[in-house]
This record gives C-alpha cells, structure tokens and sequence, in this order.
C-alpha cells in the first residue's frame, strides 16, 4: 500500500533511467531500418550512392531528433526532482 | 609483433604514463588542479574534495558569470564577465570578479555577496542565478523579485567572438570577390564558396524553389553558419571555445522563432484557409470533431518547437558524453590511482571518437536546421486549388 508519505523521487529517477535506455533502443531501430533501406538501394543502383547517402544522413539526423526528445524528458526528470 | 600492435601498445604507454602523473600530481595538492590532457576540473576551493563528475559536467554545459579557464595551483585562471542587472527602474553594472572573496587564512576562494546581491548557490530554483540579499548580510532575501539579468555571460561573450569571427570571415570574403571580379576564387573565397553554393543549391532552390529563394538566402546563410560556428567552437576545448551555446536552450528558441517568424510573413491566404480544410482529407476528419484542423494548427506551433529541442539536445548531449569519458579516468582514479593506467588510453580513444562524431554532429545540425528552415518557407506560399 503507498502511504501518502512515501518519497517517490527514487522510483521517479528510476524511471528516468529506464525511459533514456528505451530512447536509445527506440533510436536504433529506427536508424537500423533507414540504413538497411540505404544499403539494399545502394545494392540495386551503385551509381546512384551520392545521393542515397545524404538523404539517409537527414533521415538518420530527424529520427535522432526524436530520439533526443524522450532523453530531455528523461533530464527534466532526473535534474529537476 | 607487428608495426601496427607496437605502435598501439607504445601509444596506450604514453597515454598511460601522461595520465597516471597528471591524475597523482592532482591527488598530491591539496586543492584541485588541471591536468594537461583534459578539460576536467574539479570543484574549486575545495580541500581533498571527491570528484563529483556530476557537478564537473553540469559546469561545463551550464552557462555562468565569468569564464573559468583553467586553475594553476591555488589560483583559478578565469575571465570575469561583467554583470548587468536592471532592478526596479536603475541599472547597475560591476565586474563579477566583485563577487569573488580569497579566504585570507586558507587562501580558498569562494563567493561573497557585493551591492546587495549575490549568486544563489543553494539548491532550489534559483541555483546560480542573482539574486538580491538582506542589507548587510549573505542570506537571500527571500520576497525579494529577481533582478532582471543582462549580463554578459559565458555564453553572451562566445556569441559576440562568433559574431566577430563569421563577420570577419565574411565581410573579408565579400570584400576579395568585389576586389577581383571574375577570377577564380582564392584563399578563404575557395573554402567558403562551395559551402554558400551547397546551401544555395542543394537547401534553398527544391526547398523554396527558383523563383523564391532568393529573399531567403541571407536567413539561411546566416543560421547556417552561425549554428557551424558556435557548434565546432563548442567543442573546443580551451579558451576562446568550449562555451556551450547552441547547447543553450535559449539561443536555439530564439533561431526557432526566428524561423517560425518569418514562415508565418511569407504565407499566402491559401495556407490559413489549408490549415483548416486541407484539400484531399475526407469530411469527417474536419466535421464534426475537428481532428485534422488540430493536428495541423498545434503542428504549426510544434514545428519550430521541435528544430528548438533537436539542436539544443543533439550538442548537450554530445559535450555530456566527451565530459564524461573523461571523468570516467578520474571516477577509476579515485578507486586507485594505478587504474588510471588501463582506464586512459581507452577512455582517450574514445573520446576521440566522440570528437569525430561530434564534429559531424555539428555540420549535420546546421544543415538539418537549415533544410527544415527552407522547408517551411516554401510550405508557407501554397498557391490556389492545384
């Protein structure tokens, strides 16, 4: 039974630990599937492997980008009690 | 063995060797010193304090009043930046060196309160921020409001030598290309020429299009290089860089609204009339319960929102993860200094490799900025029913 009293803080940094570790596993899948989608075009078309890359490298750069929104949540959690 | 383990293992040796005498010549004084290879410093003023990484990286990613640069002995070598704060209709304006005191006994420095206001430093929400004191005394005065601070902070001061810095190269460039009309391009003309043509070409012109894009050119040149600038600063370690500004997430809300700004001046009544009723959405996701309407309306507010997090959190987290390699070698140290020995080379190479990947992040967010940027400029012009 949770009493009123009960200090969550440890439980909430806890939390925070977990939800970064899923932001990071969240990351790589994502990334891992615009890089196996890069490496079969590459496969199909060698010539055309200038212009695959830097779109992967901007698609990889917006997915990151998602990646680090659940980490600030996870920093604002743990810096700030 | 062959050349290539030799090379490595008399690598790992120096490495080894040069960290194990900096991190015992630390242990040996009493108070904290730099050590030669590393940004790392531990709490000033303290007497055979413990490392606390924690506290070591949160001083370096957070902005403060004056520039700490490196510590020689007992003397911390820092910058003093001057404080300017605006309290209740006067402007008062002083060194922030005013608020260091040297204890005369011990020859620790700590922080004393000066004309009525000191730095908070004690936890809570006003945590290394100015706030005015009781008269006469060093207790906060808790009713009192905060004065308004425009100082001229760490991250201020990197910004204006980033500024001097882009309007040197810049003006300097511009100058040579109106000196020699039609020659091929020399010096820093040829380093920055392929760059403002890959911004022009390759961001600008399929974002915006041929015949808009050059009303845009100048934003987008400029928070292009402005966001490289501050970022490869960023990361160096030493004076004049390793100011944390486009990890400061004030500075990168202020380029977001920027471009949420300028978006919303260059849209046409088409893009008002979209937001609501977009063209290809059957009727029930607008009728009676308004969902696309209000993913569209919250999204024009989140765009900008979203470039603001994705920047400031892609270089804070880089400069966490090089700070933390290096006090990974000082956490070990400080079980046993021998294991300075294993934990420094592989730290070390680490690190360089997070350098590596931070100097691509760098490039990489100016131009994902940039892209998005250009992106939503050319959203914003929709054109009638097509």
């Amino acid at each position: 039974m949770l009493e009123a009293t009960m200090n969550l803080a440890p439980v909430a940094k806890m939390g925070a630990g977990i939800g970064a570790g899923l932001a990071a596993i969240g990351g790589g899948v994502g990334i891992s599937g615009i890089g196996r989608g890069a490496m079969e075009a590459i496969a199909r078309q060698p010539e055309a492997i200038g212009e695959i890359r830097s779109n992967m490298i901007l698609a990889a750069a917006l997915v990151e980008g998602v990646a680090f929104f659940a980490i600030v949540v996870c920093m604002l959690v743990l810096f700030m009690a | 063995m062959s050349l290539k383990v030799r090379r490595f293992l008399i690598f790992a040796a120096i490495v080894s060797t040069v960290v194990f005498t900096a991190f015992i010549n630390e242990k040996s004084k009493n108070t904290s010193s730099s050590t030669t290879k590393s940004e790392a410093v531990a709490s000033e003023g303290t007497q055979k304090e413990k490392f606390n990484p924690g506290e070591m990286i949160m001083e370096h990613v957070l902005d403060a009043h004056e520039w700490h640069i490196t510590q020689f002995g007992n003397y911390p070598i820092v910058l003093p930046l001057p404080v300017i704060l605006y309290d209740q209709g006067k402007f008062v304006c002083f060194m922030s060196s005013k608020f260091v005191s040297v204890d005369p006994v011990t020859n620790i420095y700590g922080y004393k309160a000066y004309q009525g206001y000191k730095i908070e430093d004690a936890e809570g929400a006003n945590k290394g921020k100015i706030v005015k004191v009781l008269p006469n005394t060093e207790t906060t005065d808790e009713n009192a409001k905060l004065p308004f601070d425009f100082s001229i902070t760490k991250t201020v001061f990197a910004m204006l030598m980033s500024l001097v810095i882009m309007c040197f190269v810049f003006i300097s460039v511009a100058r040579s290309y109106k000196k020699r009309p039609n020659q091929a391009p020399k010096g820093l003309q040829s380093l920055l020429e392929p760059i403002i043509l890959f911004v022009r070409d390759d961001i600008a012109k399929p974002s915006i299009g041929e015949d808009r894009y050059a009303r845009f050119m100048p934003f987008l040149l400029t928070i292009f290089f402005f966001i490289l600038t501050n970022n490869i600063l960023g990361v160096i370690p030493i004076f004049p860089g390793g100011a944390n500004v486009t990890g400061n997430i004030a500075v990168t809300m202020t380029l977001a609204v920027f471009t949420f700004i300028i978006t919303t001046f260059s849209t046409d009544k088409h893009y008002w009339r979209h937001l609501v009723d977009m063209p290809g959405v059957p009727i029930w996701l607008k009728l009676p319960v308004p969902l696309m309407p209000f993913v569209e309306i919250f999204g024009v507010f989140i765009k900008p929102v979203v470039l603001m997090i994705r920047l400031f959190a892609n270089i804070t987290g880089g400069h966490i993860i090089i700070l933390g390699f290096v006090c990974l070698i000082f956490i070990f140290g400080n079980v046993n200094p021998w294991l300075t020995t294993v934990v420094g080379p592989f730290s070390f190479l680490f690190m360089i490799f997070v350098y590596m990947l931070e100097l691509l992040v760098a490039f990489l967010q100016a131009y994902v900025f940039t892209l998005l940027s250009a992106l939503y400029f050319g959203m914003a012009k929709v054109g009638s029913h097509h």
